[in-house]
């Protein structure tokens, strides 16, 4: 009760901070003064503060099982453990909006304790533009998702959470997710500013790369958390669905990606200005876009949040907004490019970074278009179509074959003018080399034999050159990493897609299935009872040829709040295959649907997507 | 000036996405079929439920001038409500009434029939609703008004409502 | 070079240990395949193959039965598009309203191309 009125006036107290630092700012700017007023700061400090003491008393309303708040009472159960009660805090729509403004004041926080070096008006700009955005959470949470909203009369017991969301991987993956996604709202703020302080060089360049490199790399393992978690949780032992809620986190993270690279031209060449702020506003304005697209309910996901259509309009509003401010003021303050005497050659580091763009940007507009095009159709034409994995992968797959040769052949160029000599033959002769392996290893695939041995070729071949790279030594060592890291993602991926095999089948206590050379039974069953569910574990033994047993125990779980059933799937996994086992009920009877699947190299898709985000991370550590 | 116009384009589409996107907004998000009308109904053969003698749809629906099939099943609540107003239409007009059990147990099905009464005149049995897909139905219940060519005039999804019930008489008639 | 053919080696030694891994062949592999191109209607986010609803099941079955018939996955496809409308299908046709959809990454694929021609060459 208490703790609602606490998080709720520091709500609004925190937006009053947010409206008088935007006079401040404007104010302080007007001033022309040397230094940054320690007003300043304080206000900064005071709004991250006010921001964590309103998360902490939401927080606190969870753990209590404090059913007067709606958030709770929608959203938690007492007799859930207490782990989930802290995490189902940013479960659902209004604890996770509080978390963006935490993410949000936090940034704004740390860049300006970081950015001391930089000139006090592109500061106090950044402080403007990021309380923009900041103000407009504030609006958007008080006004259509106050999380503090009271119930009366007071019910005994809440809703609960949906057991789907109680797991430890989703419990970390919005935070982690978050400070990378909601963290590019800093770099768009930082690149208004230069824009109108028009101060955009190597110099700055070097600053905001930080920045640039701290949200791609969070942004990255976010990801990461949310595929391994749809991988066991969600049962069918897939990990990414092409379902709109995961192509909106994969729009900013292209966008991060090229922006990741421009920058290096700014910083190294003092070249692509305009093209790195497009970018930088860009990062966050997909940020912005799949916020408005999920929390609306304007599309149809398997990750629905209660959605109601006044926050849509909200979000769209506001969002485009930010829109047109970006192109008015990129219409006012024009960026000089630096003189146009300096040119790109074709075989250079800055070329093979633009090509590196020009396919982001390609693999960008496929996602945009397969998540947004239903959305255009049905207004216009009043006609619905499901835009699914078949189309993604056709649009985007045989891209991605140039894609690593380019990788492959361009990332290890020198600054401004390169060599054709300094292609050896050996690069060739290694090129032919893996076309050979990879055909003699999708030989057995019947289908596409041609595309896919080229494609495992082109992957293959990152790999080695990186490899290649990294035993030099005298290379970029977090660039050779992440690039071998995503050579080896898609390797692994394409090997795991080819070699994957399933089963499934009907089955009762006792029985025993032969499946290729695999031998499966259904050993035992039994049922325990935990805190909030009921659980059916069945243990299965898989003899292979080899007269191995691998024991896996699937189990089905019967929640009590809300009273949903799930499949909780086991895997066993080794750093070749992963068993994976999952049964179902089938209506009324003692008979379980069981579904078996051997998925080869999985391990390695996450192992790969590790190796990519440390690259990234190295970078960050990196001193200049 | 060139720079002028590249701006208002640029201004322009975006407020073309804003319009498209605001009243998205308004759409629903779920995805109901079309109702498809003056559709040729797919043949199936099915065992019936007391007499377990095989028929074929084409000579049920021949032999009347209209055919409504219900799609039902004793596990489903609102065809439980939905029962009353099928024996009243049974019991009203002298229209051909199927049933086609989805997913059902025999004894269930029997024991709903006996309890609520029996508005079918024959009673199909659908055990793994794959005949109710191959008529392009979404769940139960669902109804289908047929014509003696086997085209489907109407087709109700979810339970018959009383409004449903006089426009199936009106038809008819 | 040496260096290079001895990694080639080891890790084509790595691959040819999986040699064990095969393809599924067989009617269930087919439907799984069809099945994940087909959206549920019960559970709207949900393919046929993932979903556990009874709708998804019988769905299965059918297509399965389809199969024993001889029916190609697309004409399976087509049979259901017919059924249930063009939505039921993950992979959108290529037609005149869904143009833009399939062409509009490409062009911007080749404006970009032209863009870095123009700072390349002509610059």
């Amino acid at each position: 009760m208490i703790s609602s009125h606490i998080g709720y006036y520091s709500l609004l107290l925190g937006f009053i901070i947010s409206v008088s630092l935007l006079f401040y700012s404007i104010f302080y700017l007007k001033k022309n003064s040397q230094k940054i007023n320690q007003n300043i700061f304080s206000l900064l400090f005071l709004q991250f503060f006010i921001v964590v003491i309103s998360f902490i008393s939401l927080v606190y309303s969870f753990i209590i099982s404090d059913f007067s708040n709606e958030t709770v009472y929608n959203n938690s159960h007492s007799t859930k453990p207490l782990f989930y009660k802290i995490t189902g805090t940013w479960g659902n729509h209004e604890g996770s909006l509080l978390l963006w403004l935490l993410v949000l004041t936090l940034f704004i926080f740390l860049f300006i304790i970081f950015s001391k070096k930089q000139p006090v008006k592109y500061r106090l700009l950044s402080i403007f533009f990021q309380q923009i955005i900041i103000s407009g959470f504030f609006l958007f949470l008080l006004l259509t998702s106050n999380p503090f909203n009271f119930l009366f009369p007071i019910p005994n017991e809440g809703l609960g959470l949906n057991p789907i969301l109680q797991d430890p991987a989703l419990a970390i993956h919005p935070p982690i997710l978050y400070l990378g996604y909601v963290g590019s709202s800093i770099i768009f703020s930082a690149s208004l500013a230069s824009l109108i302080q028009n101060n955009i060089n190597k110099l700055w360049a070097t600053h905001i790369k930080k920045w640039i490199q701290i949200a791609w790399f969070f942004l990255t393992i976010g990801i990461l958390l949310g595929s391994i978690w749809a991988y066991y949780e969600l049962g069918w032992g897939g990990f990414w669905f092409w379902d709109p809620v995961e192509n909106v986190s994969l729009m900013p993270w292209l966008c991060l990606t090229a922006l990741f690279h421009t920058v290096i031209v700014l910083e190294k060449r003092n070249l692509l200005k305009s093209w790195t702020l497009i970018l930088s506003i860009a990062t966050f304005t997909f940020s912005m876009i799949g916020t408005f697209l999920v929390r609306s309910g304007i599309l149809n996901s398997v990750h629905t949040f209660a959605n109601d259509p006044e926050r849509g309009v909200f979000i769209l509003i506001f969002l485009f907004s930010l829109i047109f401010l970006s192109i008015i003021l990129f219409f006012i303050y024009q960026v000089n490019e630096s003189n146009t005497e300096k040119k790109f050659f074709l075989i250079s580091k800055e070329t093979s970074i633009l090509i590196n763009n020009w396919f982001m940007m390609y693999f960008l507009s496929v996602v945009l278009i397969g998540t947004t095009y239903p959305i255009f159709l049905e207004v216009i034409t009043n006609e619905k179509i499901s835009i699914g994995p078949p189309f993604f992968n056709k649009l985007m797959v045989p891209f991605l074959i140039f894609f690593l040769i380019f990788m492959a052949l361009g990332s290890n160029l020198k600054w401004i003018k390169d060599n054709y000599k300094n292609i050896k033959y050996s690069k060739i002769i290694l090129f032919f080399v893996c076309i050979l392996i990879s055909f003699y290893i999708v030989k057995k695939t019947s289908s596409e034999l041609l595309f896919t041995s080229v494609l495992g070729a082109a992957a293959l071949y990152l790999l080695f050159v990186n490899i290649r790279e990294f035993l030099n030594k005298k290379n970029n060592t977090s660039q050779t990493i992440s690039h071998f890291g995503f050579g080896l993602f898609v390797l692994s991926i394409l090997l795991n897609s080819l070699f994957s095999d399933e089963f499934s089948a009907n089955m009762k206590l006792g029985q025993e299935l032969v499946y290729k050379k695999e031998q499966i039974k259904f050993s035992k069953i039994k049922s325990i009872d935990k805190e909030n569910y009921k659980s059916i574990i069945v243990n299965f033994e898989i003899k292979d040829d080899e007269k191995n047993i691998t024991s896996l125990y699937p189990e089905i779980r019967i929640y009590n709040q809300p009273n949903i059933l799930t499949s909780e799937a086991d895997i066993k996994t080794t750093i070749f295959l992963d068993k994976f086992i999952v049964i179902n009920l089938i209506k009324g009877e003692e008979i379980f649907n069981v579904r078996y699947q051997t998925k080869p190299f999985m391990i390695w898709i996450w192992i790969s997507v590790c190796l990519i985000s440390i690259g990234g991370m190295l970078g960050v550590l990196k001193k200049n | 000036m060139k720079k002028n116009i590249f701006y208002l384009s640029v201004l322009l589409f975006f407020t073309f996405i804003f319009t498209i996107f605001y009243l998205g907004l308004d759409k629903s998000n779920f995805y109901k079929p079309k109702e498809v009308k003056n559709k040729n109904l797919e043949e199936f053969t099915s065992t019936e439920l007391f007499s377990n003698k095989q028929f074929s749809s084409k000579y049920i629906i021949e032999n009347n001038n209209f055919t409504l099939i219900n799609i039902w099943s004793s596990w489903c609540a609102p065809c439980r409500s939905e029962h009353a107003i099928l024996m009243n239409l049974s019991k009203k007009t002298d229209l051909n009434i199927i049933g086609l059990n989805y997913k059902d147990k025999k004894n269930n099905a029997i024991k709903f029939l006996d309890e609520l009464g029996n508005p079918y005149s024959k009673n199909l049995i659908d055990a793994d609703g794959t005949i109710s897909i191959s008529l392009g139905a979404y769940g139960v219940p669902e109804s289908f008004l047929l014509n003696n060519k086997s085209i489907v005039i109407r087709k109700y999804i979810g339970p018959l409502t009383s409004d449903n019930i006089s426009e199936i008489i009106k038809i008819i008639q | 070079m040496i260096r290079i053919v001895k990694y080639i080696l080891l890790i084509s030694f790595f691959i040819l240990s999986f040699q064990k891994l095969s393809i599924a062949n067989n009617i269930s592999s087919e439907v799984d395949k069809i099945s994940k191109n087909l959206r549920c209607l019960i559970c709207q986010g949900q393919s046929v193959y993932d979903s556990q609803s009874d709708f998804a099941l019988s769905m299965k079955i059918l297509i399965s039965k389809k199969i024993k018939e001889g029916k190609s996955e697309k004409q399976i496809y087509e049979y259901l598009k017919n059924q249930y409308g063009e939505w039921i299908v993950y992979d959108p046709e290529f037609n005149r309203k869904n143009l833009i959809l399939w062409i509009f990454p490409l062009i911007l694929f080749i404006f970009g191309g032209l863009l870095i021609y123009r700072k390349v060459f002509i610059n």
